[in-house]
């Protein structure tokens, strides 16, 4: 009984790695499809935000000292703030601009974004604090195995907030007019809907939810450097593409099936471990070719 | 037909130029001098395969319309090959001291023209193999596609280490490239790529750019010039990937990241997409200022105390730069203008008119 | 016959465009497709050419079938068309856009083309005759290096309907060519049509949604409403159709 009890243990304790691992990359990927839905904008920048968000904490406990719920709050509205920010300075002005443009103005606002943070809070990966409330900076033993708490709270966090956000997504006037803008700007504009105003709340809504899942991402795996955005950033948005570019629940569910197939495969098959990047990169490429609109998109018809 | 004396002027014009590139390089005396100094050589040798690099990513991504994010996958391989090809065996050796060399590459040796034109075909090979389906994507699908064949392709030869020795790299390149190599290769890029884009394929290049759909209307076969826009562009990458591998002596995956792609993007972007000279043009200042602005990034020792380097600075700059030249001055520098001998004469004649009357 | 438009129907998702629309052409015919706005009159045009397959039916040119064939491919077998918007290549030059046309009949490889040797040049020459020709026909050759951009809506159309006699097509789709034009230039363009088509050779499908312009110069005429055909026949026959001025009222014809 002892011999099975071990592997039982170690594939539990995966899961839960896995599980915590696919609810952060649906956080992020959720900012990400937001964001495309509306303005048909990959929105490079958007992993980075939970990089800014990590190290708002990492400062305003060590250097301020201030109380957690604080800090968090306080890091999630420097976050909002950054979001908007930088769709007003970058994004706006190329609205009428040909796609490729702003996409090459998203690229570098992420890579000044990142090289802002080498710049300021250096290059050195910094030791993240963990909170003591809730036990949450323990672990907790199964069988043989340890899993950190972080990793439950997780999944618990993500559930909360997303159920938060699909509330205001189709239950209130703002969500509502977020989704008229997604499906036609002009009309949307000409029902009178501020248009401006509800980018800025969607790019508002996704900072904010990146925010959490960086400080929580920055819980989880608490060596924090101004390049971790760029990675999980890309798989957000490989998640958010896999599920329907532009469609909350399909990057949701791309966020939780890229990040399980990922502590999966590292663990049962540890061979191709050091493809582990390609794995989502080969996703991308084989979900563009063969189904472009994702697991839950919906075709547009193309006007000649 | 060209007068004679045009015909002469150009003669001198290029035996000029080969002189003084014959002097900085060290291979000719003047005055009991030579060589630029070994600094600037290296400046001018980066300059010259920025410049390759930034025409061949404007030929997909400015003259054909393509925004490819690829390109660094292509330098890497052609990086690889040229540095597997020329490296010594008994360096080899030494380098694979992990894991011992795949059989056959362990005592492969070639001169380096073949080198660096295998290089060019290899890329051209895998590069058919992206393009095929990458390039049935468009727009902003098509670039974070080619993203992710560039990260694919350099994840692979960071594990593949019985050929490449993966993450550990190559080290002992023979360092070959000097400026005839770079500022050979450059020269053959400019004018092959001129007289491609001022050819019918060029119009047929641009007309995909300008629009899609009413280019294919009028014959043009889509794919087929994008594939070819797409192959060209990164044979070249390949060979500009050689010659950076034959001047830096050492090369690892971790150097044909995402963000070597952002720097040649950069510079297509502050050129003029569209522009041939642009690039060659953005490519200079883009090298020189990366290294003038490397004096801020490295710390510096006087003799009472230490400044500080700022790593990062640099990218913090050329980042922003880039964002206000994409809102503010997107045609960049040239626009799809071209620098040409013609066109700064008729600048210049412009401006100070009248010492030999008309033309 | 040159064209045949087999019970075509397109269909978008929920939305049919076009349903059982058939029309055969003879060679030398000037066939004119008429009918309100988002009647489906460039939907026709985009099935032909291949944009996008028909849902169902069958589109044969001079017997062979195209359907859903490569837009460049039915170019290539001599059908052209021009766009509604105009799509002329604003940034290049004028005599540019005609020389794209001519593209696919370059005989001399990629490598000439690298070298500009002698036999790329020869061939570059021939075009360039030819462009000359074709942008004299149209009277825009003295703005041949002009930006295509930078000339005025009229020549713009002009150029545009340039550019697809370049191609040598047997079939000339024009998609209503007069849009934005006065009265005056109505009438004068489809003098123009005319003189293209007796000059030319052509065989010419022409969509128009003012009927009094098309009236002038098609031997046939068929309209179409809500992706419908309701009439079909001579000019005069289709202008006093009842239905057809049914489809039209509460329409504003523009002076």
């Amino acid at each position: 009984m002892e011999a099975l009890r071990l592997p039982i243990a170690m594939f539990l304790q995966h899961l839960a790695n896995a599980i915590s691992l696919g609810s952060l990359y649906a956080l992020v990927a959720i900012g990400y499809t937001m964001v495309y839905g509306i303005l048909r904008l990959i929105n490079f920048a958007h992993g980075d935000l939970l990089m800014l968000a990590a190290y708002v904490v990492y400062y305003s406990q060590g250097m301020f000292h201030l109380p957690w719920p604080v800090s968090i709050s306080l890091s999630v509205v420097v976050t909002m703030c950054l979001g908007i920010v930088v769709e007003r300075a970058a994004y706006r002005p190329l609205r009428d601009s040909p796609r490729t443009t702003i996409l090459i103005s998203a690229i570098g606002v992420s890579f000044l974004v990142e090289n802002l943070g080498l710049v300021v809070f250096g290059g050195r990966p910094q030791s993240f604090p963990l909170p003591r409330f809730l036990d949450i900076g323990s672990a907790t033993q199964i069988g043989s195995v340890t899993v950190e708490n972080i990793t439950f709270a997780i999944p618990v966090v993500t559930l909360a907030l997303l159920y938060a956000l699909l509330y205001i997504v189709h239950k209130t006037k703002t969500g509502m007019a977020m989704r008229a803008v997604a499906r036609d700007v002009d009309t949307a504009r000409l029902m009178g809907i501020d248009v401006d105003r509800i980018i800025a709340t969607t790019f508002a809504l996704g900072s904010a939810l990146a925010a959490v899942g960086g400080i929580m991402w920055a819980m989880k795996f608490p060596q924090i450097n101004p390049l971790m955005g760029m990675m999980p950033g890309m798989k957000c948005f490989i998640a958010a593409v896999f599920g329907g570019i532009g469609n909350v629940s399909g990057a949701v569910a791309g966020g939780f099936i890229l990040g399980v197939a990922e502590i999966m495969i590292v663990a049962f098959l540890p061979a191709i471990s050091g493809y582990r990047d390609a794995f989502a990169f080969i996703i991308l490429i084989g979900t563009l070719l063969l189904r472009p609109t994702g697991l839950v998109g919906e075709k547009a018809a193309e006007k000649v | 037909m060209r007068v004679p004396a045009e015909q002469r002027r150009r003669a001198l014009l290029l035996l000029g130029a080969v002189l003084i590139v014959a002097w900085a390089n060290g291979d000719l005396r003047f005055a009991g001098v030579s060589g630029w100094g070994s600094y600037t050589v290296r400046i001018i040798n980066l300059c010259a395969i920025n410049a390759v690099l930034a025409m061949s990513l404007n030929l997909l991504c400015g003259f054909t319309g393509q925004f490819s994010l690829g390109h660094a996958g292509f330098m890497a391989l052609g990086a690889y090959t040229t540095a597997l090809l020329t490296m010594e065996p008994a360096t080899k050796k030494m380098v694979f001291f992990m894991t011992p060399q795949w059989g056959p590459l362990q005592n492969l040796l070639l001169p380096f023209l073949p080198a660096l034109v295998l290089a060019g075909l290899v890329t051209g090979f895998f590069s058919l193999l992206v393009g095929v389906p990458a390039l049935r994507l468009r727009g902003d699908y098509l670039g974070i596609a080619t993203l992710g064949f560039a990260e694919i392709i350099r994840l692979i030869l960071q594990n593949v280490r019985r050929v490449t020795n993966g993450a550990l790299g190559l080290k002992g390149i023979p360092p070959v490239t000097n400026l005839w190599w770079t500022l050979g290769t450059a020269t053959f890029t400019y004018f092959a790529l001129r007289n491609l884009l001022a050819s019918s394929y060029g119009r047929a290049f641009k007309s995909i750019r300008e629009n899609e759909t009413a280019a294919q209307a009028m014959g043009i076969d889509l794919f087929k010039h994008k594939l070819i826009s797409f192959v060209v562009s990164s044979s070249l990458a390949g060979m500009g990937g050689g010659l950076l591998a034959a001047l830096l002596t050492t090369i690892d995956p971790v150097m044909f990241k995402f963000p070597l792609t952002f720097q040649v993007l950069l510079t297509v972007v502050l050129g003029g997409m569209g522009s041939l000279s642009g690039s060659v043009l953005a490519a200079a200042i883009v090298t020189y200022l990366m290294e003038f602005l490397r004096v801020v990034e490295e710390p510096h020792y006087l003799s009472f105390m230490t400044i500080r380097g700022i790593p990062g600075l640099r990218t913090v700059i050329f980042s922003l730069a880039l964002v206000v030249v994409v809102i503010w001055y997107p045609r960049g520098l040239m626009g799809d203008r071209e620098l040409t001998v013609a066109t700064v004469t008729g600048y210049l004649k412009k401006r100070w008119p009248g010492r030999r009357g008309a033309g | 016959m040159i064209l045949d438009i087999r019970a075509m129907r397109m269909q978008f998702g929920g939305l049919v465009a076009v349903d059982d629309f058939s029309l055969s052409i003879e060679k030398g015919g000037l066939v004119g497709l008429i009918g309100p706005n988002g009647a489906g009159k460039t939907t026709v045009f985009n099935v032909v050419t291949g944009a996008y397959p028909p849902t169902r039916g069958a589109i044969l040119m001079e017997g062979r079938d195209i359907t859903g064939m490569r837009p460049d491919l039915v170019t290539r077998l001599g059908i052209a068309r021009t766009f509604q918007n105009i799509r002329i290549f604003s940034r290049m030059s004028v005599i540019e856009n005609i020389l794209v046309s001519l593209h696919w009949r370059l005989r001399a490889s990629i490598v000439d083309a690298f070298l500009l040797d002698r036999r790329y040049r020869m061939e570059e020459e021939r075009m360039r005759a030819v462009a000359m020709g074709l942008l004299a026909e149209v009277n825009l050759d003295r703005v041949a290096g002009a930006p295509a951009g930078s000339l005025p809506y009229g020549s713009q159309r002009r150029l545009e309907v340039c550019r697809a006699l370049a191609t040598e097509p047997k079939l000339l789709l024009l998609d209503e060519p007069a849009a934005g034009m006065n009265p005056a230039e109505s009438m004068e363009l489809m003098r123009f049509i005319k003189r293209i088509q007796e000059d030319f050779g052509l065989t010419i499908l022409l969509i128009e949604h003012q009927m009094r312009v098309v009236m002038g110069i098609s031997e046939k005429i068929v309209v179409l409403d809500h992706g419908i055909e309701i009439a079909r026949g001579t000019p005069e026959e289709v202008s006093r159709d009842p239905k057809v001025i049914q489809a039209y009222l509460g329409v504003q014809e523009h002076a």
